[in-house]
């Protein structure tokens, strides 16, 4: 039946040219962009030096993804996301030190040395947590949902996944009773062409993924994902159909990811070219974003230095912490099993 | 007291703790307009409305995770599984969502579900829905495992499993659904993990959760009539285990058989032998011997089923055995 599709196709149609960002506002995805670009670099570095250990997935590349949507947010709405969390922790709110902290398995870290790269967590920010099994997330972000509905709350509940995800079980289980019982989550597919080492087309055999969403009467969108305010305007809408509506949205973002698929996979080589790589970087969604302010005359050169100071500042103290920091007590191996403590 | 039976038992204890706490709601296959598949939920719907009463597709993974998440964020879903045979389906979420939320969130996000349902075998139902996977569950750290085996503990143990702050996995005995026993009204909490003594004795210790709590009481009465005292020992809690009267009743008889429905290769019982010889070697006046499930799948032939399934004989054989009568 066409009703949702072509009613969700009509609202999304004739998206404004152009975007309507104050530079302020600019300037806040710029720093979070800026800020989750060099975190992961000096991520990356600190687990080549056998800092951060276990699994490493870092986000370069998809840094619009993660600003661009999380800013349409309210404070009181739930996140969750796959293992790939590290940038969507910072653009919660989280800060660097906390996340990078976790990193280190730290007591001071956002999971207190528990849960890791892949587990972050903060729960006073409505961010419950990095998840490692592939789609496993998804139906607790549904269950987020169910229970802002049942409360009668207007929160929203987004769940952030890999394209990989969309051929599990879970993902079909619960997209469709996320729009049988209309509720008010979005689903977030980062589709960066790679499950690993697995081409989109070689695992999926639907490619506009986006087009999932009509088996289940759902509205999608896909949207320009290294585009920040692109992909602002798709999760306004989105956030809009949850919060009034009380209606799912699922988004196809386009994206891309620059590095391994985690730190133990090089950039290209076996399952993709470095040309490949090279051809997506033109598209970065940080250069796009800063053209787009220079071009604007919202920044100069100098504004992007003192950003650039600001967040090398921030990172660099967050590493420092980090070592600092203690690790967790002894008896922390016996404490958060059940509620009573032990 | 009412006698009730384990089903109505059940009953009650939902409609006790949703009328007690709106947080508290059922989602599954069948709840509502059906009433249950097993009845449990009977008259819920008409009660509590389809907002707290769910019926969903059949879709174990989908909905375990949705209960999952509901809970994180401060519900008490009380999610049913039609039989633990289709939870298969959804084990991914009790293990490697519900129980593991608490601890890598370095305690920020709790999991107060309840995810219930029967298991063990009902009678010709064959290999794919005549299964015990309570020792699978029990397995996991960050879950709790319940297992009544009268109508009372049924009540009691759902009434605490659903105030309880972390994932609860509560297994019903299908055979036992419509079981009779004295019920106490209203307000009536077992505590979980805490073993009963459903029947004192001195010669011998028949340890037991679920169906088998029925089996070792036959057998028991069987003993009696050949002069044998058994102490019959509900676990009632699969984890945590009580180990102490578990223990103390060893301590006492110096024999011990343990009976469960499911299978013996790292089963419930297995446990509960480790228990034994660590903590009480030197108590024991035989090897402890367990009474289980043939290890097979379960045949559909009522002659092979009756073989593979734990019963009386079986467990007065054993006993027999630990005493060196036989
Ligand atoms: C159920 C499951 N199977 C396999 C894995 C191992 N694994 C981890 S990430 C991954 C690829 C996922 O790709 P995608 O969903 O596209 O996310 P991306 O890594 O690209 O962000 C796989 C196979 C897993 N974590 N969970
Ligand atoms: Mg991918």
């Amino acid at each position: 039946m066409a009703g949702t599709r072509a009613r969700s196709r009509a609202k999304g149609a004739p998206h404004p040219a152009g975007p309507a960002a104050s530079p302020e506002q600019c300037r806040e995805y710029l720093r979070q962009m800026r800020l989750i670009r060099y975190f992961e670099e000096k991520a990356g570095e600190a687990y080549s030096l056998g800092k951060v250990g276990g699994f490493c997935h870092l986000y370069i590349g998809q840094e619009a993804v993660a600003v661009g949507s999380m800013a349409a947010l309210r404070a009181d709405d739930y996140i969750t996301t796959s293992y790939r969390d590290h940038g969507h922790a910072l653009a919660r709110g989280l800060s660097a030190r906390s996340v990078m902290a976790e990193l280190y398995g730290k007591a001071a870290g956002c999971s207190r040395g528990k849960g890791g790269s892949m587990h972050l967590f903060d729960a006073s920010l409505g961010f419950l947590g990095g998840h490692g099994i592939v789609g496993g997330h998804i139906p607790l972000t549904a269950g987020m949902a169910f229970a802002a509905k049942y409360r009668k709350t207007d929160q929203v509940a987004v769940c952030y996944f890999g394209e990989a995800a969309v051929n599990i079980g879970s993902f079909h289980e619960t997209l469709n009773m996320a729009a049988l019982w209309k509720l008010p989550a979005i689903f977030v597919v980062e589709n960066n062409g790679y499950g690993m080492g697995t081409a989109l087309a070689r695992a999926s055999s639907l490619l506009d993924l986006a087009h999932r969403a009509y088996s289940y009467e759902m509205a999608e969108e896909v949207v320009d994902g290294q585009d920040v305010f692109a992909v602002r305007s798709a999760m306004d809408r989105a956030v809009e159909r949850a919060r009034v509506e009380s209606l799912p949205t699922l988004l196809e973002m386009r994206t891309y990811r620059y590095v391994g698929h985690s730190m133990s996979d090089a950039a290209h080589g076996t399952y993709r070219t470095k040309d490949e790589v090279e051809e997506f970087r033109q598209r970065d969604p940080i250069k796009l974003l800063e053209a787009h302010m220079l071009e604007a005359g919202m920044m100069d050169e100098a504004g992007l230095k003192a950003v650039d100071e600001m967040i090398t500042a921030e990172v660099e103290d967050a590493i420092v912490f980090a070592e600092e920091s203690p690790d967790p007590a002894p008896g922390e191996l016996w404490t958060d099993v059940l509620a009573g403590g032990q | 007291m009412a006698l009730l039976t384990y089903r109505d038992a059940l009953n009650a204890a939902l409609r006790e703790e949703m009328g007690l706490d709106d947080r508290v709601f059922l989602m599954g296959e069948e709840v509502a307009e059906y009433d249950g598949a097993y009845k449990v939920s009977r008259g819920l719907l008409k009660e509590f409305g389809p907002h707290r009463v769910v019926d969903t597709p059949i879709a174990e993974l989908g909905f375990a995770g949705i209960g999952v998440g509901a809970a994180m964020v401060g519900l008490r879903p009380v999610i049913e599984f039609m039989t633990w045979n289709f939870a298969l389906l959804a084990i991914d979420q009790v293990v490697n969502s519900a129980a593991k939320m608490r601890y890598m969130s370095g305690g920020q996000v709790g999991c107060p579900i309840v995810f219930r349902g029967p298991g063990g075998a009902a009678l010709q139902l064959a290999a794919q829905h005549s299964q015990s996977f309570e020792s699978w569950y029990a397995h996991i750290p960050g879950l709790k495992v319940l297992t009544p085996g009268t109508p009372a503990d049924a009540k009691g143990l759902l009434k605490s499993a659903i105030r309880d702050d972390d994932p609860v996995v509560f297994i019903e005995g299908e055979m036992l659904y419509n079981v009779k026993g004295e019920v106490p009204e209203g307000e009536h909490l077992v505590p979980i993990g805490k073993a009963d003594i459903k029947r004192a004795g001195g010669d011998v210790t028949l340890v037991c959760h679920s169906k088998t709590v029925t089996v070792a009481l036959k057998a028991a009465d069987q003993l009696a009539a050949e002069g044998i005292d058994a102490e019959v020992v509900d676990l009632r809690t699969i984890r945590p285990m009580d180990t102490e009267t578990v223990l103390n009743s060893v301590g006492k008889t110096h024999r011990c058989v343990v009976v469960e429905e499911g299978w013996a290769f790292a089963g419930v019982g297995a446990q509960v032998v480790d228990e034994i010889q660590r903590h009480a070697f030197d108590e024991l006046d035989a090897p402890v011997l367990r009474v289980t499930g043939a290890d097979v799948p379960m045949p559909y032939n009522k002659q092979l089923e009756r073989a593979a399934k734990a019963d009386p004989a079986k467990v007065v054989a054993a006993a027999k055995r630990v005493l060196y009568l036989a």
